[in-house]
């Protein structure tokens, strides 16, 4: 399943815009926007979406090209990390008090 | 039964005043009020740039020509960021662009205001986008996630319009008498407009209160109007203008300021398309539209050419003739 | 700031009036172009050739006394400098493309150069404006090889274009006797040639164009002989400031 509003239809295609706002960061999806190609893509995003030095990295992405998880079965395909607190740091509570752990 | 559980779903997101996004279930009402909102808003920014953009070739110093273009060029960002959200809603922005070159759609009836001076460069700033960003502060935490990001980019971009709209005022004032006449004259036709920018009074506005229900909208028209008065006033003192309404005054007992009479029938006239330059704005994006069109077309059939075609150094490939293999 | 002497300030002039006309070009468009995204990239073009000539007027004026407004706003015709090419109408977006690949690229090669002006002045601005018209470079390149492999509607309009645009391409590099004086300092525009032929015919190759023959305009902007179109430019640009003498904005 693609991203939302992408449509086959448009003479331009759809592409997401991701942004690293500065070294030692991700890439941040910030918006969208409209080029015939991957190389007007990149240039139109740097200049719309860093024109106020946002950005020292930029990607686009075809909207099409985007799978995202089936939002029908949203709630079963995030069920499993649930009840799994043994994941995170604050289910260890018995060390608690103890240093450098 | 699945649809209740999903409806159910959408309205405990909106109760804990978490956001929804894309993909989420969404009742048809809230997708379609959005969808005209955001690409209304859209297209506000869009028209917006015209009356601004006459003014790029003769702005009165180099400075503030840089600044027009930067704002300009703010303004078709804006739009563009906001079509970006509409489009999640599963409307495409060649829809929306036809919708509105066709007369369709509305956009912010202010624009059908003519500029014709330069003050009013400086009363668009300070009035207009003033208007705005009280409108649009609120929307920032608007339910509906794409348009509230959005709002949050363009707000922030938008604080140096006001500001520089105020600082042209502020040098007219304190300029020549020409210079002081034009900034009195532009707010006297910038001022009343300006206010019914925020909509008609609450008891005549009939979509308010879904979308204060959907938390797309978290303040009445009439509270936003009364908010932006209550800045108005002491920023015009500083200015040295008056503000055109005889009945302005502070009310001792409410700590607010009674307004004068809007004249909502000018408002629904140039709501209705009336205004004295909306045919013209509207021509001027048709143009603009149509004019581009075959530029439009040929990076899309270069792009489709390209994509065709096999990895080799293009600058060796013979492309005329590759269309037919 | 340091002050230029009467020559570097000519030079200056030479180069803001350029960038400024071109500017002011690009500013009629926004609002008009093709597609929104293309509203933003012309606009930033726009923003970087104006920033350009407001940084060479403001040192041109420091010879005289004079701020960027007074050079921009209260000089008439003949005492502006700009060459033919930039005081081109825009046309359709053919031409407006065919006059920024072609200034775009001579900026570039200008800029490239004017880095090592014994000016530390100029070097200072060229070393800024070099890394802002690669970009305009190349973005008229991109648009340049769009249009001509394009659609046949496009790529007859882009070979029209080239050819309306080509005969302006001359006079860029036509040196003026007071160049002489400048060793060192300016870039000389004849020695440019090379370089912005070496740049731009690969280009023009990729987009299947030819370089143009025909005629070459006759050109005279550095020495105030300007082509129609200044008059109408200047008289728009310089209205309001000229009704309003002396006052701030």
């Amino acid at each position: 399943m693609t991203t939302p509003g992408e449509s086959a239809s448009e003479t331009w295609p759809l592409w997401e815009v991701f942004v690293r706002p500065g070294r030692g960061l991700s890439h941040v999806h910030v918006g969208s926007l409209h080029a015939p190609d991957e190389a007007l893509a990149v240039r139109n995003a740097r200049d719309l979406y860093t024109r106020r030095s946002e950005g020292v990295s930029v990607w686009v992405v075809p909207a099409a090209a985007i799978t995202t998880s089936d939002p029908d079965a949203k709630g079963a395909f995030f069920e499993s990390p649930a009840g799994k607190d043994y994941r995170h740091a604050s289910h260890y509570s018995a060390s608690n008090g103890v240093k450098h752990l | 039964m699945t649809a209740s559980v999903e409806e159910q779903q959408f309205t405990d997101l909106i109760a804990a005043d978490s956001r929804i996004e894309p993909r989420d279930w969404m009742p048809d009402a809230y997708r379609k009020t959005l969808v005209r909102q955001i690409s209304q808003h859209a297209h506000s920014e869009i028209i917006g740039m015209q009356p601004e953009s006459n003014w790029i070739t003769r702005a009165p110093s180099l400075k503030r020509k840089a600044i027009l273009i930067a704002k300009v060029q703010d303004e078709a960002g804006h739009g563009l960021y906001l079509y970006s959200a509409a489009q999640t809603l599963g409307t495409s922005r060649d829809e929306m662009t036809d919708a509105l070159i066709a007369g369709r759609a509305r956009y912010s009836s202010i624009f059908n205001y003519p500029a014709p001076s330069w003050a009013d460069i400086g009363s668009i700033g300070w009035l207009v986008d003033g208007a705005a960003i009280c409108n649009q502060v609120p929307l920032c935490r608007a339910s509906y996630g794409p348009y509230g990001r959005a709002m949050v980019r363009i707000c922030k971009e938008e604080s140096f319009h006001q500001r520089q709209g105020f600082e042209i005022l502020l040098e007219l004032m304190q300029g020549t008498a020409a210079q002081r006449e034009m900034a009195q004259e532009s707010v006297n036709r910038w001022y009343w407009p300006a206010l019914m920018m925020f909509g008609p009074p609450d008891d005549d506005s009939p979509n308010s209160a879904q979308s204060m229900k959907w938390k797309i909208k978290r303040h009445s028209n009439d509270e936003l109007r009364q908010r932006f008065v209550n800045m108005l006033v002491p920023q015009a003192a500083v200015l040295g203008v008056t503000l055109p309404d005889p009945d302005l005054r502070f009310n001792e007992a409410t700590q607010l300021y009674d307004l004068g009479e809007i004249d909502w029938t000018e408002f629904h006239e140039v709501l209705a398309g009336r205004g004295p330059a909306n045919a013209q704005r509207l021509q001027r994006r048709r143009d603009a539209h149509d004019d581009g069109r075959w530029v439009r077309e040929a990076a899309a059939a270069y792009a489709h050419k390209m994509a065709a075609k096999p990895a080799t150094d293009t600058a060796d490939a013979d492309v005329p003739n590759e269309a037919a293999s | 700031m340091s002050v230029a002497s009467a020559d570097v300030a000519e030079y200056a002039t030479w180069l803001g009036d350029d960038s400024l006309i071109l500017a002011q070009r690009l500013g009629e468009l926004i609002s008009r172009a093709p597609e929104l995204e293309e509203d933003v990239a012309l606009g930033n073009i726009a923003l970087d050739l104006l920033g350009h000539a407001r940084s060479l007027l403001q040192y041109a004026g420091t010879a005289t006394a004079q701020n960027e407004d007074d050079l921009a706003y209260w000089r008439t015709e003949p005492d502006f400098r700009s060459a033919h090419l930039m005081e081109q109408p825009n046309g359709d977006f053919a031409h407006v493309i065919a006059r920024q690949l072609v200034s775009a690229h001579y900026l570039y090669e200008l800029y490239a150069r004017l880095q090592a002006s014994a000016d530390l002045t100029l070097a200072a601005i060229a070393a800024k404006a070099v890394k802002e018209v690669n970009y305009h470079r190349d973005h008229a390149a991109q648009w340049t090889l769009r249009l001509a492999l394009g659609t046949d509607e496009s790529r007859r309009r882009m070979v029209a274009a080239l050819s309306d645009v080509w005969p302006y391409v001359d006079e860029l590099f036509r040196d003026e006797p007071f160049i002489d004086r400048l060793d060192g300092i300016a870039a000389r525009p004849s020695t440019l040639r090379t370089a912005f032929d070496a740049a731009i015919e690969p280009v023009l190759a990729e987009a299947d164009l030819a370089v143009p023959r025909g005629f070459t305009a006759a050109g005279g902007g550095r020495r105030g002989v300007h082509s129609e179109h200044l008059a109408f430019v200047l008289a728009e640009m310089q209205v309001l400031t000229r009704a309003h003498p002396g006052a701030k904005w």
